[in-house]
């Protein structure tokens, strides 16, 4: 084994490039969840990004293209979500863990022919100067676009929520949906369009998956991506930054378990792919007993049906 | 536009209609899928639901596979109703299932090729455990710092299925196995082997297990006060308090039930039909088990025909697969499709629906 093999700047260059997806995939759900709907569907939404992206990035022969593709289907699929939810009335829990079985199966079924293709490569876009800074130019300004679109949509996110009157009315829909029904907002049509965008930006995470961190299909690629990125928003206290921190923490153990499986370190591989699983359980576990406390920031109404009575 | 009105009682009609619409839509629904597959669908359709159960060529072997694909989703699926109507949700019976096997497999490894009538018994209670085990880290971290238990029992699926990876390629391989992946074969291991009890059938103790546990539960929940308890917390948290339950306990209780009935259809499978513990041992019985909870309205009895009709589209879904060539994953999107039918018909269930401004 020899430690000296990894580099670092690299190495932080790949752990932002394998946070992406959960970055973008969580902070969907983050606004998801400020309206106050729990959409446990993400992985669902993550894969059929996936598979949109990919066959439609190599069937145009552009990544761009399939990225967007991958969104159109994330928020197609959340569109049947919102529906279930908030015209039906269906259990938000339940609803999520079907969203997720049946995005699975499509997955599948329309990524088969696919499986074994390389996808169009995406173009890494340096920044001028900045990006000529030895070591740190390398780690953060040597990227591709998406990765500071993902970047930017935190920031972005933040100010949404934190600066604008929208945004406050997406969380006072979240804290408390009858309030805000009764002072006049829409809380239907609100809620609608927040699965949307959560659904678009899941679809994004899981066609940057297919069409760049991989790139290429198999079934059933997410592996749990879309569990994390839930795990991540509940870990983030429901805030854009932490999230990002977060996202990045989880990235670093994910690439370093990659990074010592491929040097060969003398630890079984089995064990080192169980490591990102356990550190979720683990930060779980460390946020809910800090005196942050885990629930902290969860907005009032969330996974609550809501119910016009006039 | 329309307007609901909440039902004061759930309507008993409509909640067994749920189930039986849910099925009929997704066979219209199933059906123009497998239209743009290119498939038949109505020989698609009749082969999944109906050639398994009628057709003489098929239906000596399909009949007995019913039962014994069924009996896991039953089993598993009995054990998460209780959770789920007390608001617990234990996602991660996949991963209780494969740890239920793998405990049970090793006790009964480590003493090959020893006989003995103490075995059986012995390694079918040490994957109970294994199970039970297993949905215990959940709970713990729940009751004792209110970690979601959703996150963390699904987390520890994938831990499971690297155990599994693990055993297989590791500690259970089989020594005379030429360097092949996968253990010993537990059906040629008499002391161990969960032979069939119905001969030519394929039937095993299992089938019967999962037959008494519906009973069980059936006592379990609505003849015994622990049924009610549960419902209260599901139901209203604070009036289960006021009432003096420890909510904590009913939460381990749940998640106790779950795991060791998941941990029960593990060593079952392993020791049954499966025979070995393998890397591709689980084939997501725990999340099917999630539909046929929920398609059986969380009622034993109910849980019982969800299982056979989901057994059903298992065994259905391979003979298409064989005959019309159809995807394994199109019968994964039937059974998501079904789920999504069944929960929006819940709308029905829980409200009435009348028209605004028409008098």
């Amino acid at each position: 084994m020899d430690l000296s093999e990894i580099n670092f700047a690299v190495l932080v260059a790949s752990l932002i490039v394998a946070s992406t997806p959960l970055v973008l995939a969580a902070l969907g759900e983050l606004i998801v969840e400020k309206s106050g709907v729990l959409n446990l569907g993400v992985e669902g939404m993550m894969i059929i990004g996936a598979v949109a992206g990919f066959i439609v990035g190599v069937e145009t022969g552009s990544a761009y293209i399939g990225m967007m593709a991958a969104a159109m289907a994330g928020a197609l699929l959340s569109l049947l979500f919102a529906f279930i939810i908030l015209i039906m009335q269906a259990n938000q829990v339940a609803s999520g863990l079907a969203l997720t079985i049946f995005g699975l199966g499509i997955a599948a079924l329309m990524g088969h022919p696919y499986t074994g293709i390389k996808s169009p490569q995406i173009s890494t876009i340096s920044i001028p100067f900045i990006s000529e800074i030895p070591v740190l130019g390398t780690m953060f300004f040597q990227h591709d676009l998406i990765v500071y679109l993902s970047l930017i949509s935190v920031l972005v996110i933040w100010y949404f929520l934190n600066r604008m009157r929208a945004g406050l009315i997406v969380r006072s829909v979240g804290e408390d949906h009858d309030v805000a029904h009764s002072l006049g907002y829409r809380v239907v049509t609100i809620r609608f369009l927040a699965i949307t965008f959560g659904g678009a930006m899941a679809g994004v995470g899981g066609g940057y998956l297919s069409l760049v961190r991989v790139p290429q299909w198999t079934e059933g690629m997410t592996a749990g991506a879309g569990w994390i990125a839930l795990a991540l928003v509940v870990f983030s206290g429901w805030r854009p930054f932490r999230l990002l921190i977060g996202a990045y923490i989880f990235g670093g153990i994910t690439i370093l378990q990659l990074n010592l499986q491929a040097i060969g370190v003398n630890i079984n591989i089995a064990l080192l792919s169980m490591a990102p699983y356990l550190a979720t359980i683990l930060a779980l576990v460390v946020i809910s007993m800090s005196r942050f406390r885990g629930n902290r920031g969860a907005p009032g109404c969330l996974g609550r049906s809501f119910v016009k009575i006039t | 536009m329309f307007k609901l009105i909440p039902r004061e009682n759930v309507s008993p009609v409509l909640s067994l209609l749920g189930p039986l619409f849910s099925v009929g839509l997704t066979m219209i629904v199933g059906g123009i899928l497998f239209y743009f597959l290119g498939v038949d669908p109505f020989a698609a359709i009749k082969m999944i639901f109906w050639d398994p159960l009628m057709s003489e060529t098929f239906s000596t072997y399909s009949i007995p596979q019913i039962f014994i694909k069924g009996a896991p989703l039953i089993l598993i699926a009995l054990g998460l109703s209780v959770g789920f109507k007390a608001n617990v949700w234990n996602i991660g019976a996949e991963g209780q299932y494969i740890m239920g096997a793998i405990f049970g497999a090793s006790f009964a490894l480590s003493l090959y090729p020893l006989e003995s009538i103490v075995i059986f018994p012995a390694m079918i209670l040490i994957g109970v455990i294994g199970g039970c085990l297993w949905s215990m880290i959940p709970a713990f971290l729940k009751v004792k710092f209110q970690v979601n238990e959703i996150l963390v029992s699904l987390m520890l699926v994938y831990v499971a299925e690297q155990i599994l990876a693990l055993a297989s390629l590791g500690f259970l391989r089989n020594p005379d196995g030429a360097g092949f992946p996968g253990s010993r074969n537990l059906n040629q291991y008499t002391s161990a082997s969960n032979a069939e009890i119905i001969a030519g059938t394929g039937i095993h103790l299992g089938v019967l297990l999962s037959l008494l546990m519906v009973i069980f539960f059936y006592v379990l929940l609505f003849r015994h006060s622990l049924g009610f308890k549960i419902k209260l917390l599901g139901n209203s948290p604070k009036a289960s308090g006021f009432s003096g339950d420890n909510p904590n306990k009913l939460i381990f209780l749940c998640l106790t039930l779950s795991g060791s009935l998941a941990g029960l259809a593990g060593i079952m499978e392993v020791a049954g039909p499966a025979g070995q513990i393998n890397i591709d041992f689980n084939v997501g019985y725990g999340f099917t088990a999630i539909i046929v909870a929920f398609l059986g309205r969380l009622n034993p009895i109910g849980i019982f025909f969800a299982g056979i009709v989901m057994a059903l589209t298992y065994v259905g879904g391979e003979l298409t697969q064989f005959m019309l060539n159809l995807p394994a994953a199109a019968i994964q999107v039937f059974q998501g499709m079904l789920l999504f039918f069944l929960l929006s018909f819940d709308l029905f269930v829980h409200y009435k629906i009348k028209l605004k401004g028409n008098k």
